[in-house]
This record gives structure tokens, sequence and C-alpha cells, in this order.
């Protein structure tokens, strides 16, 4: 049965259908290797649901796929197969105008807010911008109010609008980032990676303003980070993505608690504790080795080859999803964890 | 009592200055610091506090148009202003460095071996194949898999977390009394840091090296620091040991690092 079949089953029938349906989403990039191209596989049947105003966070170690899976979304890159719905659109079957008309519904924050900007637009005119693009009927005035009001919203001043890119802060820079996205309106936010670049302070600053404007705007989010305790903060649901496929899936007072795959596990203990009594007294083994290449993914399941549960079946066997205690995991052994 | 004997390096009114134009920026400000042989002490700042410029200062590693004034003693004698020949000396051999982006570090034209064994055929005068024999181990000490195949490789053909550990293993294989660290773990994933986290307590616990290290994150100085130092603005505003540190913070600023130090609610 696939996840979506699952999570049907799960919610019963006159459950409410999701903003957001991603099903069996699959994507490969060519790559030259050895002299010759082949096809790597960056996401292999990826399925999940958002709900309206829902918060999924995405995680996994780099080379998981989890910036593929953002870029595939917003359709920046192209699938291979499977179906994204945003409520009755097919999103990876739409063209031309269809397709820009949707993109007002999903909007991105990229992870260098600066490098995102041009370099020699002003903020005011690079806010306006998506406006001109995707909202033609506006007037000028209508514009700039929906510029200042969008830019209070983030905590940013009129003044903001005079300056260049190199001029803003990093914190300042991402709230722009933020507030670009937010220019037309979107039901969705895709951010990739917005905390990575910043300070601790900076960070906590940016968090506090994603879980406010997820409050006030009603927004769904997508939020895909390294930053573990980031996603615990802000997200209910949890997707944890290994060489393309989905590990786990749960939500997350669940997947914080009681972590059902052991890769889940091994993230949840790498994050380093800051109370030095802690950090020192507790005994956990790190994850050994890396993230294999995607060119040569395992037999089986693919996190075998670091995985310390590891036995014969699982390299003759590939895990489906399935549930268990209120996650869904793709593991042979999530009962023994 | 006796006069307290001299720490392994010893920092006094240490104050680094750029210039730029008409602009100058104190990168580093009066700071006093020691390390005593063996101790792990953690330095903690946020962008542009001074904590790498004051790494960088003690081997003489900053840009031209830096202005370095102060003291820096290693064994007693003044590092400040040593012609470079006697600085390549201690460099590398008696302090080392990691570095946080190991492909800026590494020489991209040269393979493994050959940087590794660089070090031991110009600092201890080791035969070519004493050397490689010397790398080879330090490859091995630092937990690399198959040694013998990745020290013929460059630095590319190898991952991030790899790289890592070649730079350690180069840092380590002078047999260094002091390791300074610059983010050394910034770039990876976080399953990869622990990795690396856990291999530099080890390494510690094997040579006795001391290690200075500078970091943005607290929770690397908890688990791996004896004393940490907090820096903010060129100052070092705080220093205390970890767990005092930790439990009893004194300044307001440190107490705000603490707070927006990211945490699992309830840590697996």
């Amino acid at each position: 049965m696939s996840t979506t079949a699952l999570n049907a089953a799960a919610m019963g029938a006159g459950a409410p259908a999701p903003l957001l349906a991603v099903h069996e989403l699959r994507v490969s990039y060519a790559v030259r290797h050895a002299g010759r191209l082949v096809r790597a596989r960056a996401l292999d049947g990826v399925s999940f649901d958002l709900e309206r105003a829902g918060s999924l966070g995405i995680v996994g170690e780099s080379g998981s796929g989890k910036s593929t899976l953002a870029r595939a979304l917003l359709r920046l890159i192209p699938a291979e197969a499977g179906t994204v719905r945003l409520r009755e659109l097919d999103l990876l079957a739409l063209r031309g105008a269809q397709l820009r008309r949707a993109r007002r519904h999903v909007q991105m924050v990229f992870q260098d807010g600066v490098a995102a900007l041009d370099p020699r637009q002003r903020i005011g005119q690079a806010l306006e911008e998506p406006l001109e693009a995707l909202r033609p009927e506006m007037s000028g005035s209508q514009r700039r109010a929906r510029v200042h009001s969008v830019l209070a919203r983030v905590g940013l001043e009129p003044a903001h609008l005079e300056r260049y890119p190199h001029q803003l802060s990093g914190g300042q820079a991402q709230r722009i980032g933020i507030a670009r996205a937010l220019m037309i309106e979107p039901e969705i936010l895709v951010c990739d990676e917005p905390l990575s670049s910043l300070d601790v302070s900076i960070k906590a600053q940016i968090t506090a303003l994603l879980q406010q404007l997820k409050a006030e705007l009603q927004l769904s989010l997508i939020f895909i980070a390294h930053d573990l305790p980031a996603v615990q903060r802000l997200c209910d649901r949890v997707l944890v993505l290994y060489l393309g496929r989905v590990m786990e899936l749960a939500p997350s007072d669940v997947l914080f608690r009681a972590p059902r795959h052991p890769y889940t596990r091994a993230l949840l203990q790498a994050v380093p504790v800051p109370d030095p009594r802690i950090a020192r007294t507790r005994r956990i083994t790190p994850l050994s080795g890396e993230i294999p290449s995607s060119l040569a993914p395992p037999s089986g399941c693919v996190f075998r080859t670091r995985c310390p549960l590891a036995v014969a079946r699982c390299a003759q066997e590939v895990p489906l999803l399935r549930h268990l205690g209120g996650s869904e995991v793709a593991c042979h052994r999530a009962e023994e964890l | 009592m006796s006069a307290a004997p001299e720490p392994l390096l010893r920092i006094r009114e240490l104050g680094v200055r750029y210039t730029s134009g008409r602009e100058t920026v104190d990168a580093v400000r009066e700071l006093d610091l020691d390390v005593a042989a063996g101790e792990c002490v953690g330095i903690v700042g946020e962008s542009g506090s001074g904590k790498t410029a004051m790494l960088l200062s003690i081997l003489g590693l900053l840009p031209a148009g830096a202005r370095v004034g102060g003291s820096v003693r290693f064994h007693g004698g003044e590092l400040l202003g040593l012609p470079p020949a006697h600085l390549n000396r201690i460099r590398g051999s008696r302090i080392a460095m990691i570095f946080q982006d190991p492909m800026s570090a590494l020489n991209p034209y040269l393979r493994v071996i050959d940087q590794l064994s660089e070090v031991p055929r110009i600092h201890g005068g080791l035969a070519r194949r004493a050397a490689e024999q010397r790398a080879l181990e330090a490859l091995e000490a630092v937990h690399i898999g198959e040694p013998e195949r990745r020290a013929r490789q460059y630095p590319h053909q190898l991952s991030g977390g790899m790289r890592q550990r070649v730079m350690i293993a180069m840092a380590l294989i002078g047999a260094p009394e002091l390791l300074l660290a610059d983010e050394p773990t910034t770039a990876l994933d976080v399953t990869v840091q622990a990795q690396i986290l856990t291999l530099l307590q080890e390494l510690r616990q094997r040579t006795g090296a001391a290690l200075l290290l500078v970091t943005h994150d607290l929770g690397i100085v908890a688990q791996l620091a004896d004393r940490v130092g907090v820096m903010q603005g060129g100052h070092l505003i705080e220093q205390a040991p970890c767990e005092e540190l930790f439990e009893h913070p004194r300044q307001p600023y440190t107490r705000s690092l603490l707070a927006a130090m990211p945490r699992l609610e309830a840590p697996a």
C-alpha cells in the first residue's frame, strides 16, 4: 500500500483533502561518470501530504535529496515520475501561463538571503518585482502599499527599501528573502536551509519570525533544515530522507520523543547538547561513514551500510513505509529499536 | 606559595587592528588568555567577535593589512614578531592548525600521502620511505578506512568528512603540543560532526596535546572544553571552567548566547 493510501486509511472517510499531496515523486540527474552519462537517482518514490496551515520539516544529511525535493516541488527542476497535487491542480502537468498562475501559491525562501537578490537592485524594487510579474492587475500605489505592509510583518523599516543587498546584515537579508516570498500571498512557503548561514542569536530570531508568520497568515510551511532543534520548534510533522528515500514520516512530538528508524535516532543523537554534564556523560556511538553516492545506492535498504541494526534481510529486501506507533517507518527492524 | 609556572601558551594584551583606507577596525582588544599543557580551551563568539583573528594571530597567519600588538608566548618564548623562518619551524611541528574548510587548507595538486609526508620530511628530517610510513600511520590514527588506497588519492576525491580527517592527520603528524582549531566542524553534517568531535576527544587523550578551539557552537564547547571564553566585539568578556560558565554565566551576553543555543527539548 502506498503512503498516501495509508494516510487516507488512517484518517478515515470525511477527512479534509490535503493542501498539497506528493505521490511517488522521482527525480534523477544525468551526470558524467567515468566518461559516460549515467542517471543518478536523487529522489525515489517520495510521498507525503501537507495540510493547510500545517508545517512539514524535511531532514537528512547533505546528499539525502532535501533540496532536490524543494526544487522539484517548485518545478525548478523536472520530475521523472510521480504527482504533486495542489488541491485539484496537478502541478507537474502545468505549462506556460497555468504554471505561472500556480506559482503564486508556492514560494521559496533560499539559504543565502543576499545571494538570492540582484546586487544592483534596491530592496524596494526587489520586493515589487514579484508583484509586477505575478499580479499585473495591481497598480503602482497598491504595490507600494503591499511592500510596506509585508516589510512591517517581517520586522523591517521603510528605510531598508532604499538599501542594496550588500548593505544588509545576514539576518536582515533573510527577512527580505522571506518578505519577497510573501509578497504575492502564497499558501505554501518552502524554506530551503533558511538558517544555515546565520549566527545563533539571528537563527533564533528568524525561527521565531517564521513561527509568527505561520500563525498569523495561516501559512503552510515546508522547512528544510539541518538544524533539528529548529525543526522541532517549527514543524508539526517531520520527513526523514536518506539517499532520496523516505526513512520515517511522523508527527514532531512522536519523532523527537520516540524515533522509530535507526537513522532518525542517529540524527537526533548527533545534535550537540549545550550542557557539559550531559554532553560528557551520555554514551553515544556516532553513525560511522558517510552517505553513499546516489550513483551506486546499496541494495535493499539504502541505509544498511551504516546501520547498526542491519542484517542479511536488509541487503535483499527494500523496506516499505509502514505504520508503527504513530510513525510511518521504512525499516525491517523498527520494532527492535 | 611559589609563582604560577608559565603556561604552554600565554597571551597578554593581544590587539589586532585591520586598516583599509581610512577605516580601522579593532578585531581583537586587550585580550589575555592562558592555555595550559594538555588543556582544551574553547572560545565562543558570533561572526565579527574577533575569535578567528585571535587564533590566526598566534601563528602569524593574519592578512598583510593587520597590525598585531601585545604578546603571545609559547613555552615562554615570544611568537609575535618572529621572523618567518622561525615561525615556520614552529608551525606544523609544535603548534598545528585545523581549519574550517579542508579544501582551502589542503593542496589540490598533491596526493594525500605527499602532503602528509611533507611534514615529517621537512620538520623531522625523515627519508621519503619513513615519512610515507608515518603518513599512513597518521591516516590510521584518524580512522580513515583503506588508508593505503586513500593515501594515493587527491583531496577532491575524498568526502567532506574524510578531508577533515586528513587535515587533522596532517595537524597531528608532527606531534604538536598545541592544536589550534577554527570552527573545525562547521561545514559538516551533524552526523559527521559527531564523528570528528569524538575523534578530537580521543586524539587529545592519546597525544596529550592542548587544544585551543574557536567555535560559534556552545554544544561543541560543552562536549570538549575544560575552560570556556566568550568573545564579543573583540573583547574576551568572560572566561570560566566549562561547567561553571554553563551553570553560572556572569555576563548578560553569555546568558543570551546560552538562551539562543538550539537544543532539542527531550534529547534522545
